[in-house]
């Protein structure tokens, strides 16, 4: 039976670690803009002859 | 992505422009092989091909543009390089780098988020720029060596996304969104939940008992315990917090039975625990806090570009151009003082009650007296704070200090009476109810079990108030208020909050401002003998010169490709002339074209063609669409009043809308129609005040409900209960006929849990409420009852085709 309490145990922990990941990611503003980084990451970057030049700065 | 798709499909009979989309009727420029509707698109075009951003900005959506971007005066945003006003603005700052949030209401697609972030590429001290879509902002970063903030505010006008910056938002500063902490609690609340039930199975299905080892069950009691304190002491401290506040002021608000509820469980579930008596009902208690906690995110779940809670400063821009012998400097507005020498630019705003310097200006008071029509002003007169300047800039020598002007002293005196009567709902009343009964109930089952089993008494108390916790009234309401309050926003009615539903539920007269409340814009017609084809067309090319707000009126009717105009001139005040085509023309009043004065009545601009007076432009109200059935249906069921600012020209117009019997008031100022709708309050009636611009503000707040109408709920509105967007005004009817729906459907679903509670306490009275039966009949109802409030709104609604 013991093997219950050390299951229980872990379960408890992993649950533990979701709900600090989740507290986690409310703190560092993951929930705050759902919209924008779904088109940002849609972006490519333009090729740009100002930019180049200053790349080679 | 609004635009997309559906534009290329039809046939292009007509050019669109290619910055904003909009038809160029008028005058087409043809630049770099596309075409533009005017200067300023052309110009946005040209500055983003410069810094070759074009191709992905046009490319990611159909004419993303915004119109209207005409440059911004140079000294416009010259006040946010003040330290005193920037100190305020900034968000982060050192000698390298300065970050700021702007609101920018216009951000509408992915072409927006593109650009605003790529402003790095148009300038250099731009460091970084990150936009938050659903709020509209924009987080930009500069270099305040090499550009200015005031650059960066002209920069983002130029390209169309102005930022919206005024002293409402500098005091707020930076507010953080308080929901975050709401959805932790929730979090951890379900959590706690989740975690309970599970460790609780085998105590529900009895399963602690099939082994000999007798620790287990005290294990997961234990467990239990611990798991539920988070949820007792953080989760669950708004109730506890807000009940105790409603209890020292000797009111039992609606929170009240809940925090009791929750405090009797879990005591009792600790003594069970704690003596080994039983597992206790630690299930029941953390999901109370669960639910509850998720219906009153649902319902508190605000609008978060849109702010009903504006005063006046609202209005007022930051900062003034200030004249100091003979130079210009720009101050914070609330450093003004009197006998300052201010600057005014055409379109901005007066920001203190002054004394016109220069010889003469027109004055737009549309915001306050709620008149139409520009005001002129000459040298002497005394100007109201809040009257927006119109043509050119002048200079003013203030009179009062903001603090004391005219109209802040209007809004100071009114807003101070409001405060104190608190309207109590049906929801309080059911609630109020509901608690003395259970708490009678719970006092007899205990007296009755006190005479029979004195053991089971403090059970049976205990249990009753377990059960019959009010969670499903609470979460009744919440989730029927909450799903109204999303359908209604659907439809462009945007309630502050539920306690509006409620109150639109009680309205027997509806009270409407004229200008911009019931009309859109103006109309012009044209009075006196038939013109030709060009000769319309001389009149609009000609008013297309001046900027004069009844010319661009008479542009935008009768102009369709303009003609050339020579030897224009203007005179203030007066009219406009000048010669097309080998024809003089004049358009003006009477006694610039004939000479005579004619009395004043309505608005008219004559019209002359090489002298010979052809007759006048009549300027009247365009009412909304619609608003004919809207008087029709509510006529019927309320008794509707107009009070206006403006002068009685329309009456005719407004009695066959609303029929002969309408009581309209005109010429009212804002005082005045506050003062009409505490009269009808006084006699009785709830009333419901439907207006627009500041002149009503006051009486938006006398009013039961006040509801501001708006054709772009992003910029302006006054302070008030609820934001309707101008075209929904149409559909009024429907939505005072779902509230009523609403109360219904609100009832009906009480009335389920009113079924669940008594199966509960028929257990309870008798002192055999076992935790398995409080751990199904608790989710078992909230679930249910979740449900049935969502659909019996959402039906509502598609019977009155919202």
């Amino acid at each position: 039976m013991s093997a219950l309490f050390i299951l229980i145990g872990i379960s408890l922990i992993v649950a533990l670690g979701f709900l600090c990941a989740f507290i986690w990611a409310m703190k560092k503003d993951q929930f705050e803009d759902t919209y924008t980084p779904s088109v940002r990451m849609l972006f490519e970057d333009e090729i740009s002859e100002k930019n180049q030049a200053k790349k080679n700065n | 992505m609004r635009y997309s798709e559906n534009r290329t499909a039809e046939p292009v009979k007509k050019t669109s422009c290619y910055h904003c989309g909009d038809d160029c009727n008028k005058d087409i420029i043809t630049y770099d092989g596309r075409s533009f509707c005017c200067e300023g698109c052309k110009l946005v075009y040209d500055l983003l091909k410069e810094n070759s951003l074009c191709n992905t900005y046009y490319r990611l959506n159909q004419s993303p543009g915004i119109k209207g971007s005409e440059s911004p005066d140079a000294g416009k945003y010259e006040y946010l390089d003040n330290p005193g006003v920037s100190k305020k603005l900034v968000r982060f700052s050192d000698d390298n780098q300065t970050y700021i949030t702007f609101f920018i209401p216009s951000i509408h697609c992915s072409s927006c988020i593109w650009l605003l972030e790529n402003l790095h590429r148009i300038n250099e001290g731009v460091i970084s720029s990150k936009v938050n879509f659903t709020r509209k902002e924009a987080d930009i970063g500069f270099n305040p060596n090499q550009v200015k903030l005031s650059e960066i505010a002209a920069l983002l006008t130029h390209i169309g996304y102005e930022p919206l910056i005024n002293l409402d938002a500098v005091e707020e500063n930076h507010r953080k969104p308080s929901n975050r902490k709401q959805i932790v609690k929730i979090g951890i609340a379900g959590f706690g939940f989740g975690n309970i039930m599970m460790l609780s199975f085998p105590e529900y299905f009895s399963m602690g008992n099939f082994h000999d080892q007798v620790k287990l069950p005290h294990f997961f009691a234990y467990l239990n315990l611990v798991l539920s304190l988070p949820v007792f002491f953080y989760s669950a401290s708004g109730f506890f917090t807000s009940a105790w506040k409603s209890l020292r002021h000797k009111y039992l608000n609606i929170d009240a039975p809940i925090a009791l509820a929750i405090l009797v469980t879990f005591s009792r579930s600790l003594y069970e625990i704690l003596s080994g008596s039983g597992a206790g009902y630690m299930d029941s208690m953390t999901g109370i806090v669960f639910f509850m906690l998720i219906g009153r995110f649902f319902q508190d779940k605000t609008y978060q570009t849109m702010s009903f809670e504006r005063d006046y400063k609202s209005f007022f821009p930051l900062g003034v151009t200030v004249k100091d012998n003979g130079k210009e400097r720009s101050q914070p507005v609330s450093a003004l003082r009197k006998g300052d020498h201010i600057i005014i630019r055409n379109n901005e705003i007066i920001p203190a009650d002054s004394i016109l310097l220069s010889s003469s200006s027109h004055i737009d008071y549309s915001f306050i007296t709620g008149e139409s029509g520009p005001v002129r002003k000459s040298a002497g007169d005394l100007i109201y704070a809040g009257g927006r300047q119109l043509e050119g800039s002048i200079e003013l020598e203030v009179d009062k200090p903001v603090s004391t002007s005219y109209l802040t002293g209007l809004w100071n005196r009114d807003t101070q009476q409001q405060q104190t009567a608190r309207e109590q709902g049906y929801m309080y009343k059911i609630n109020k109810y509901f608690t003395i009964t259970v708490l009678i109930l719970a006092a007899v089952s205990a007296l009755y079990w006190l005479n029979f089993e004195p053991s089971r008494s403090l059970d049976a108390m205990t249990a009753v108030l377990i059960v019959a916790c009010p969670c499903g009234l609470l979460l009744t309401a919440t989730f029927a208020n909450g799903n109204m309050l999303r359908i209604l926003a659907r439809n462009g009615f945007y309630l502050k909050n539920s306690d509006v539903i409620d109150k639109l539920t009680l309205t027997d007269t509806i009270v409407f401002d004229k200008t911009g409340t019931i009309t859109h814009g103006s109309d012009v017609k044209f009075f006196g003998r038939k013109l030709q084809r060009f000769e319309k067309e001389m009149a609009g090319s000609l008013a297309a010169q001046s900027s004069h707000p009844l010319s661009r009126i008479i542009r935008d009717k009768y102009v369709t490709d303009p003609m050339k105009v020579e030897e224009f001139e203007e005179f203030s005040g007066k009219g406009i002339k000048g010669v097309i085509d080998g024809h003089s023309v004049m358009l003006g009043s009477a006694k610039f074209i004939s000479g005579s004065a004619l009395p004043r009545q309505s608005t008219r601009v004559f019209y002359s063609i090489d002298g010979a007076i052809c007759g006048y432009f009549h300027f009247e109200n365009a009412y909304r669409d619609g608003l004919q059935e809207v008087a029709d249906k509510l006529r019927q069921k309320y008794r509707l009043e107009i009070l206006s600012g403006d002068n009685d020209s329309e009456r005719k117009n407004l009695e066959n809308i609303f029929g002969t019997g309408i009581a309209s008031h005109f010429n009212c100022l804002p005082g005045e129609k506050k003062a009409h709708i505490r009269s009808l309050q006084d006699e009785g009636r709830n009333v419901v005040m439907i207006g627009d611009g500041l002149n009503d503000a006051v009486a938006l707040q006398q009013g039961n409900v006040g509801i501001a109408v708006s054709d772009d709920t992003n910029t302006f509105s006054p302070s008030c209960d609820a934001i309707m967007h101008g075209p929904s005004l149409g559909k009024l009817p429907a939505f005072l006929s779902f509230a009523k729906a609403g109360k219904m459907a609100i009832i009906i679903t009480f009335s389920l849990s009113l079924v669940y509670n008594l199966i509960g306490l028929s257990f309870a009275v008798q002192g055999t409420l076992s935790p398995v039966i409080a751990a199904i009949l608790m989710p078992a109802s909230s679930i249910s009852i979740v449900i049935l409030a969502t659909l019996t709104t959402g039906m509502a609604a598609r019977l009155r085709k919202l």
